[in-house]
């Protein structure tokens, strides 16, 4: 069934013969489909099995279901992008994925689950050794364990064990909407509040059916380029960092911290907590702030230039970035990879442009190639611009009106895909209401989720001193994942 | 070389005074709140958190959120912009109608062993990453934490403190435990957060645990997450630096 970004459907209009259901999805994703989300909704004493197929050149969205009731054939070894989307349905439902290669915990919640307690791949040969890393860091970071495989310097093989930052999250909006479900989505990838933020109210005002006044979509607009600006430019003094040239490193430390306090000036939250509500935003701008913002976005913007600049003029910078921790463009569609860290592999895939939403329209794309650390910075650099036009133009010509419409109740047994780009990527929202107009089962999908395996490939044959860089590179999240 | 000099003249000097009077917070900052025991059910009514209770007339800042729906419901309760939040103790952040204390420094035994150097071995255990992300923001020029002898190691074995972020996961539990115990004595806790505190916005998940009972915490800062400014009071109050 067909259906679009933002959009509510009739859930039983998904639904196939559970025989054909495989077939279906195969078929789909052999046609260029890209899995945006694969889950069991508990169904009776069994389940149902839901996926969203998103077509980004058609900018179209295809939702199958079909009752489980046991084992299943695993469509993991045909596409890889699945493997993870099974083993979360392995972990909540029991079921087996059948012929799945790598049938390991997620996020390790059985009762008898002992985190990063499970089998690893290992290397076996003279002079290969194992390299553990974690749950806890050298820096200021969150848990996640690394295993390496290494012969000598050189790494053969990376496997990632996360799960340590499970808190239980998609569960609490079952039943809602309840007055903790904003904070709870804010908080999925803390430092992608308004990503996940709008991602939220998106599905529900879907689900109302309200349409959210034009200045409302702006602001929210407005907070999402902020919220890339802060990260890219922290990320690329991070990055600078690794590689040791320090100025750019200190100068992007105090910049990134400008852009949240312009985040501040608007909600009073450097990270855009309590910006957002479904129906629209919290806060308005008024004359005196849009020319403060203005004022400011100039002098930052400025200084970002300055900054990053050094990095492409500086030899040493460019020979650690160059060939680097590189992603072919076959292993980033294969693995569905999303957002920066796609497009510095070739792919061109942006909601923005893919699914427009809200204030975006005619958005073009920055693509950067070679799928290095080089271009995964580069194309940061190019979106910082992107965003910094974005946002100075809606300060300049912010539509008059309202800055909310009131939601009324969620229609029942429906469904809704709320898709958004955040600064890592694409996040996915979808929603499911029950026959009270409760939301039945709620699943969101950090950009994270898709692209931790992507970390694990720029790391093959690589060294393993290039991990720091190229795990900054992509600068996943941890808690996003965990959910 | 000669434009990484010419950008350092052009970015300028930007680490701020610290402590100052000078130092403004945006106007929709929401800081320590007050409380006043006029219709303060329907503020109570308001949290999600029940970070309020009106038969007590108290606000429990390691529960609250900041999220200002209490404020929105009720007059009875007024956020400033005074972002010092920090408290020695857990029942000294129950704002009552007196007011909240403020963490008092650690004995001058204890100052003495630290000396002018204080290592924080920080774990991050369920956080969402803003908590984490505010406190490595105080290590850029910005806030130069450094210039004040506080930084954190990569090493427990070189820490003098542990800070924690998130509401320790229960698959976190272990992990933190073991850096606990990793840290030498004389050893301090500080809880930063309201997840680290109450366990924030997922408290009551049985997923989220919390602190154990016998890791004693000697700081608590408020917020969700705390401006890096309240981290930065909170650590200097703690170590006597800032009075």
């Amino acid at each position: 069934m067909k259906t679009d970004n933002h959009s509510s459907f009739i859930f039983s209009a998904t639904d196939i013969e559970p025989e054909i259901f495989l077939d279906t999805a195969g078929s789909r994703l052999a046609a260029g489909g890209r899995a945006i989300a694969y889950f069991a909704v508990p169904e009776g004493a069994a389940y149902r099995l839901v996926l969203a197929v998103a077509f980004d050149r058609e900018s179209r969205v295809e939702v199958y279901s079909a009752p489980l009731g046991g084992p299943f054939r695993s469509l993991t070894p045909s596409f890889p992008q699945l493997h993870l989307f099974e083993r979360e349905i392995y972990e909540q439902t029991g079921y087996t994925p059948e012929g799945h290669p790598w049938l390991k915990p997620v996020r390790f919640t059985g009762a008898n689950d002992k985190p990063g307690v499970a089998d690893f791949f290992s290397v076996h040969g003279s002079e290969i050794h194992e390299v553990a890393v974690g749950p806890v860091h050298a820096g200021v970071i969150e848990p996640g364990h690394f295993r390496f495989q290494c012969h000598g310097e050189k790494v053969f093989h990376l496997e990632i064990m996360l799960g340590y930052q499970h808190r239980g999250v998609e569960k609490r909006f079952i039943g809602g909407p309840g007055p903790r479900d904003l904070r709870y989505a804010e908080t999925l990838a803390g430092d992608t509040s308004i990503g996940h933020g709008w991602a939220y109210c998106g599905a529900i005002e879907a689900l109302c059916g309200v349409n959210v006044p034009a200045r409302a979509q702006a602001l929210r607009g407005i907070m999402l380029e902020l919220e890339r600006l802060a990260n890219h430019t922290g990320d690329l003094g991070a990055l600078s960092g690794d590689v040791a040239y320090l100025p750019t490193a200190s100068f992007c430390g105090r910049l990134r911290g400008d852009f949240l306090n312009m985040s501040a000036l608007v909600c009073g939250s450097r990270f855009g907590r309590n910006m957002l509500r479904p129906g629209g935003v919290n806060f308005d701008l008024d004359y005196a702030l849009v020319k403060e913002l203005k004022l400011r976005l100039e002098t930052v913007y400025r200084d970002v230039e300055n900054a990053v600049s050094l990095l492409w003029n500086t030899a040493s910078v460019i020979d650690r970035f160059d060939g680097t921790g590189t992603v072919s463009k076959q292993a980033a569609e294969g693995l569905g990879l999303v957002g920066p860290a796609a497009r510095a592999s070739g792919v061109g895939l942006d909601t923005r442009r893919n699914f427009p939403y809200g204030p975006y329209e005619n958005f073009t794309l920055a693509v950067s190639g070679s799928g290095d650390v080089y271009s995964r910075a580069y194309v940061r650099w190019l979106e910082i611009q992107k965003s910094a036009d974005l946002v100075a133009a809606w300060l300049d010509s912010l539509p008059e009106g309202p800055v909310s419409a009131e939601c009324g109740d969620l229609k029942p047994d429906c469904g809704a895909i709320s898709l958004i780009e955040g600064w890592r990527g694409q996040i996915c929202h979808f929603a499911l209401t029950g026959a009270d107009g409760k939301l039945r089962y709620y699943k969101a999908a950090d950009p994270s989720f898709h692209n931790w395996q992507g970390l694990a490939m720029a790391l093959r044959n690589g060294e393993i001193s290039d991990f720091p860089l190229c795990n900054k590179s992509f600068n996943l999240s941890y808690c996003g994942h965990d959910l | 070389m000669i434009k990484a000099l010419i950008a350092r003249i052009k970015q300028g000097y930007r680490t701020m005074e610290f402590p100052s009077p000078e130092i403004k917070l945006p106007p929709r900052f929401l800081g320590l709140p007050e409380i006043k025991a006029a219709g303060l059910e329907k503020a109570a009514a308001a949290c999600p958190y029940a970070a309020i209770s009106a038969q007590a007339g108290t606000l429990d800042l390691g529960r609250c959120v900041f999220c200002g729906a209490c404020a929105k419901a009720s007059p009875a309760v007024k956020f400033t912009k005074e972002y010092k939040l920090c408290a020695g103790s857990r029942e000294d952040l129950v704002l009552g109608r007196d007011g909240a204390r403020r963490a008092r420094p650690v004995p001058e035994d204890l100052r003495r062993i630290l000396g002018r150097s204080f290592k924080l071995r920080q774990v991050s255990a369920g956080g969402c990453g803003a908590c984490e992300a505010d406190c490595n923001v105080l290590g850029t020029l910005a806030f130069d934490l450094g210039r004040f002898g506080v930084q954190f190691v990569a090493s427990p074995r070189h820490a003098d403190a542990v800070l924690i972020t998130g509401p320790v996961t229960k698959n976190m539990a272990l992990a933190l435990r073991k850096t606990y115990d990793a840290v030498p004595a004389p050893k301090l806790v500080i809880a930063c957060g309201a997840c680290a505190i109450s366990g924030g916005p997922y408290s009551g998940h049985e997923e989220c645990p919390g602190i154990p009972a016998d890791i004693p915490v000697d700081l608590y800062i408020p917020g969700c997450p705390p401006h890096p400014l309240t981290i930065l009071d909170g650590i200097l109050r703690l170590i006597g630096r800032v009075e």
